[in-house]
């Protein structure tokens, strides 16, 4: 019974979702205020709807019932609570219900915040998601729904997919779902300014905080990512430009992308058509991204489990909204005139490289993603592009991007002059440059010299964005939250292009076949097998290696790395032992079993790769901090300011 | 209209282009049956299931129509073909041959007289070697294969009644004393 309900809260949710985008939509072209006002409760609705749905399926997993195809295909009665809850998206149907309950969350949100807002633009931002909305929901509801009865029940489930079976893993999803969901938000906005057929001044003032948002849970997704497949699939990388990530790299880069031309529109009211494509690129390529990967499209050319009418639908859909976004940016977008004009060593100068910059690097990460797909398509054979051709591409665009960031944050708006800042850039061009040759020399004994590059850019966007605020500290002025977010950002930009340097440089491997008892020494370090043990699990039997790691005769750690057998999908996994010393990571994962007692083992030493974990967290944490500033908290409206009384109320 | 402002539109256009060649040209792909289908099964030997010391091989069933299928007690799915299986075994139109595939023999003992025994005879694939060689993905997954020792059929999945009635059935020689497919059962 309680699956059905669920099915039917989504049908719910989906006419709700077709009346929120009417009335959001129709009402403020028609200028009907009982319409637009009628657009907040069907958001409300809807969410409670999508709520309603997503607690029967998570009711549906913590409670075994494996009469719910989707349950039974991907949770067993072995599998922990934690991970039963997490089942929710460890497949197509639960990811899918996912993303429309992170949207609904969103769009709740932006109803609360948007009370303050003009109540037409308001009506048409939430119109907007409401089109998005109802289109997911009528694509669960189509071609993948979540509550589909097996009949008869299974005996037990399937169960979760064992790389699912991780904390990181069970967090990574949700937090890089709502960065992608959240994107929604800013193109939402672009698509009511357009509507309008004007921008408000305020308009990049309301839209940033909520790309700040989305970005800064995008960044924490992607490393959560990166993070998990370091540390799980037991050969210690932690990118590797498969679809999947770039799937969350490319949206990424436009969002980055993005804040930084809304500020430009913010500050000085240009780049106004520019900040709008954005806005509408940055969501495509988000919906674009998580269908390549989730819907199978780009896979599908080399499996038989391809679904084509999932795949036709969702181009259907993609073709609606970002073709109808871009046909309305081409009628709207000429109406924007930015009239003022600013130098070329202005900071408008180097915001407008930044973007470009960006928006290169994302384009190439697109093309080696669908070229692939683009081959195949044309009867070659099939094409495989990997890191080769994206190290070399991407590092192309960043570099002079990493470069002019040093620069970039000392030019003043509008006036091209860098005279005063010339100083400060050279003392800490110097510095940096010092710092990555001593680090290079002292800590490294010289080799790799060409990571002195690496190290010194990092090193020089860390210290030329101190400067700014440490003179305004002595200055004794005061710090707005804004800067420091921007600051804070940087810096952790700064921090992980050191890191990633070190570890690019630095890191030494090797692949070793040890005995009980055996040894090796990688990298300095001494790597000794003392021997391995069966250990049980809830849902899996382990092998349990214990390794000591030594150094001059000196015991550092003993690490367990573990190779996973898991009962039902008879899948293993890996868990490598990682011990972390000063910032540096002691790596051992376990491999074959060689017969006689023998093991493969593959050891890393990963210097600084603690960094590379610690500079991205800064940067969502600088957006976190940038999206605080007092002035993207809305003044009440003007209705409410006459009337100090309610809002003296509100405020309790 | 500046046509500036319709780059981005054509660029995506042509990318939505692109995409739907891409999934016309899997769903070509997605049809390809099995390149085992048309031609002789692999050579299989495999120990029975109540006697493991004995064992049955494709050489043996030369000259017969059997369907060989894959399945196990840890797969859901397995279950819900079970029905269909019972009832195919009871129209006796073809034996099945049950290739229990990486599973404990007692579990699948304890399956067989709990659920019913749809098999002629059930052979065990706890290595799964024979399964990688029939390039079996997941189970269940069925094969039909005729006197000759040629697949003739591959079921990617479960046998639903239909797929019996109008994949199995029809490739199947017309039995005397049967009326043919589709004339009633």
């Amino acid at each position: 019974m309680l699956p059905e309900l669920g099915h039917f809260a989504l049908v719910l949710a989906m006419l709700l979702a077709g009346l929120q985008a009417f009335f959001g939509i129709v009402g403020p072209a028609l200028g009907r205020d009982r319409w637009v006002a009628a657009t907040t409760s069907a958001v409300a609705g809807q969410c409670v709807m999508v709520a309603t749905a997503v607690g029967v399926l998570v009711y549906g997993f913590v409670n075994f019932d494996f009469s719910i195809l989707y349950v039974a295909e991907n949770s067993n009665s072995a599998l922990p609570l934690m991970y039963r809850i997490a089942a929710l998206w460890g497949a197509h149907e639960g990811s899918l219900l996912l993303w429309i309950f992170l949207l609904s969350v969103w769009t709740l949100a932006v109803a609360v915040v948007a009370r303050n807002l003009p109540p037409r633009f308001a009506a048409r931002v939430l119109g907007v998601l409401g089109v998005l909305s109802c289109g997911f929901l009528l694509f669960t509801l189509a071609t993948s729904d979540p509550f589909h009865r097996l009949i008869p029940a299974a005996a037990d489930g399937r169960d979760l997919n064992p790389l699912l079976q991780d904390p990181g893993l069970a967090v990574h999803p949700p937090v890089l779902y709502t960065g992608y969901v959240g994107l929604a938000v800013a193109f939402a906005f672009a698509c009511a300014a357009m509507l309008e057929g004007r921008m408000d001044p305020d308009w990049a003032r309301w839209t940033r905080p909520w790309t700040t948002a989305a970005w800064a849970f995008l960044t924490c997704g992607i490393t959560l990512g990166s993070w998990w497949s370091y540390y799980t699939l037991g050969w210690g990388g932690y990118w590797e430009w498969d679809p999947v990530e770039n799937a969350s790299f490319m949206p990424w880069l436009v969002a980055t992308a993005l804040i930084h031309s809304l500020a430009v529109t913010e500050k000085r009211g240009l780049f106004k058509s520019w900040t709008l494509l954005l806005a509408i690129l940055g969501f495509s390529l988000s919906l674009l991204g998580t269908f390549l990967v989730r819907s199978g499209v780009l896979v599908s050319v080399h499996s038989f489990a391809a679904d084509p009418a999932r795949g036709r639908f969702i181009l259907a859909f993609l073709g609606l909204v970002i073709g109808g976004a871009l046909a309305l940016y081409a009628w709207r977008a000429p109406l924007l005139k930015s009239s003022a004009g600013f130098d070329l060593l202005s900071r408008e100068s180097f915001l407008l490289f930044n973007n470009i910059l960006l928006v290169v690097a994302a384009a190439t990460v697109l093309g080696g993603t669908l070229a692939p797909l683009i081959a195949d398509t044309m009867g070659q054979t099939s094409l495989s592009v990997g890191p080769p051709y994206f190290r070399p591409t991407f590092l192309l665009a960043m570099i002079p991007l990493l470069l002019l960031l040093s620069v970039g944050v000392h030019a003043n708006w509008k006036r091209g002059r860098l005279e005063s800042s010339v100083r400060a850039l050279l003392i800490t061009f110097v510095a940096a440059l010092v710092l990555g040759a001593a680090v290079v020399l002292g800590a490294f004994g010289g080799r790799h010299a060409l990571a002195v590059t690496g190290l010194g850019i990092g090193a020089w966007i860390v210290l030329s964005s101190l400067v700014d605020p440490v003179d305004r500290l002595r200055r004794r002025l005061r710090l707005s939250r804004a800067l420091l977010g921007m600051t804070l950002a940087h810096v952790g930009l700064g921090v992980a292009v050191i890191a990633l340097t070190g570890v690019e440089a630095y890191t030494s491997e090797r692949d070793i076949a040890l005995g009980a008892g055996g040894s090796a020494e990688v990298g300095g370090y001494a790597f000794k097998l003392l021997g391995t043990q069966p250990v049980e699990g809830p849902n899996y039997n382990a092998t349990r290696a214990t390794v000591e790691v030594s150094r001059d005769g000196r015991l550092i750690t003993t690490l367990f790395p573990e190779v996973r057998q898991f009962w039902v999908q008879q899948q293993t996994r890996k868990v490598a032992g990682i011990y972390n010393l000063h910032g540096t990571d002691l790596f051992i994962a376990l491999g074959d079993d060689l017969g006689a007692g023998r093991w493969s083992l593959r050891a890393q030493i990963r210097p600084l790769i603690t960094l590379l974990w610690l500079g991205p967290l800064l940067m969502a944490l600088g957006g976190a901090l940038a999206l605080s500033d007092r002035r993207y908290r809305l003044a009440r409206s003007a209705e409410r300011a006459t009337m100090p009384a309610a809002a003296h109320g509100e405020a309790h | 209209m500046n046509p500036r402002f319709l780059v981005p539109l054509a660029v995506f256009v042509g990318l939505v282009v692109v995409l739907a060649v891409g999934i016309n040209h899997s769903r070509q792909v997605g049809v390809l049956q099995s390149p085992l289908v048309g031609h002789a099964i692999p050579q299989w030997e495999l120990p029975m299931l109540t006697d493991p010391g004995r064992s049955l091989s494709s050489r043996e069933l030369k000259g017969q129509w059997y369907v060989l299928n894959f399945w196990g007690t840890w797969c859901y799915a397995c279950r819900a073909e079970h029905e269909q299986l019972l009832k195919a075994q009871r129209d006796a139109r073809v034996q099945i041959i049950g290739v229990d595939w990486k599973d404990e023999n007692a579990a699948a003992l304890d399956w067989l007289s709990k659920l019913g025994n749809p098999y002629t005879q059930v052979v065990t694939d706890q290595d799964g070697r024979t399964a990688i060689d029939l390039g079996v993905a997941a189970a269940p997954e069925s094969f039909l294969v005729n006197p000759e020792g040629v697949i003739v059929y591959k079921e990617p999945g479960v046998i639903t009644p239909q797929s019996w009635q109008h994949e199995f059935l029809p490739r199947l020689p017309p039995q005397r004393g049967v009326p043919a497919p589709g004339a009633g059962s």
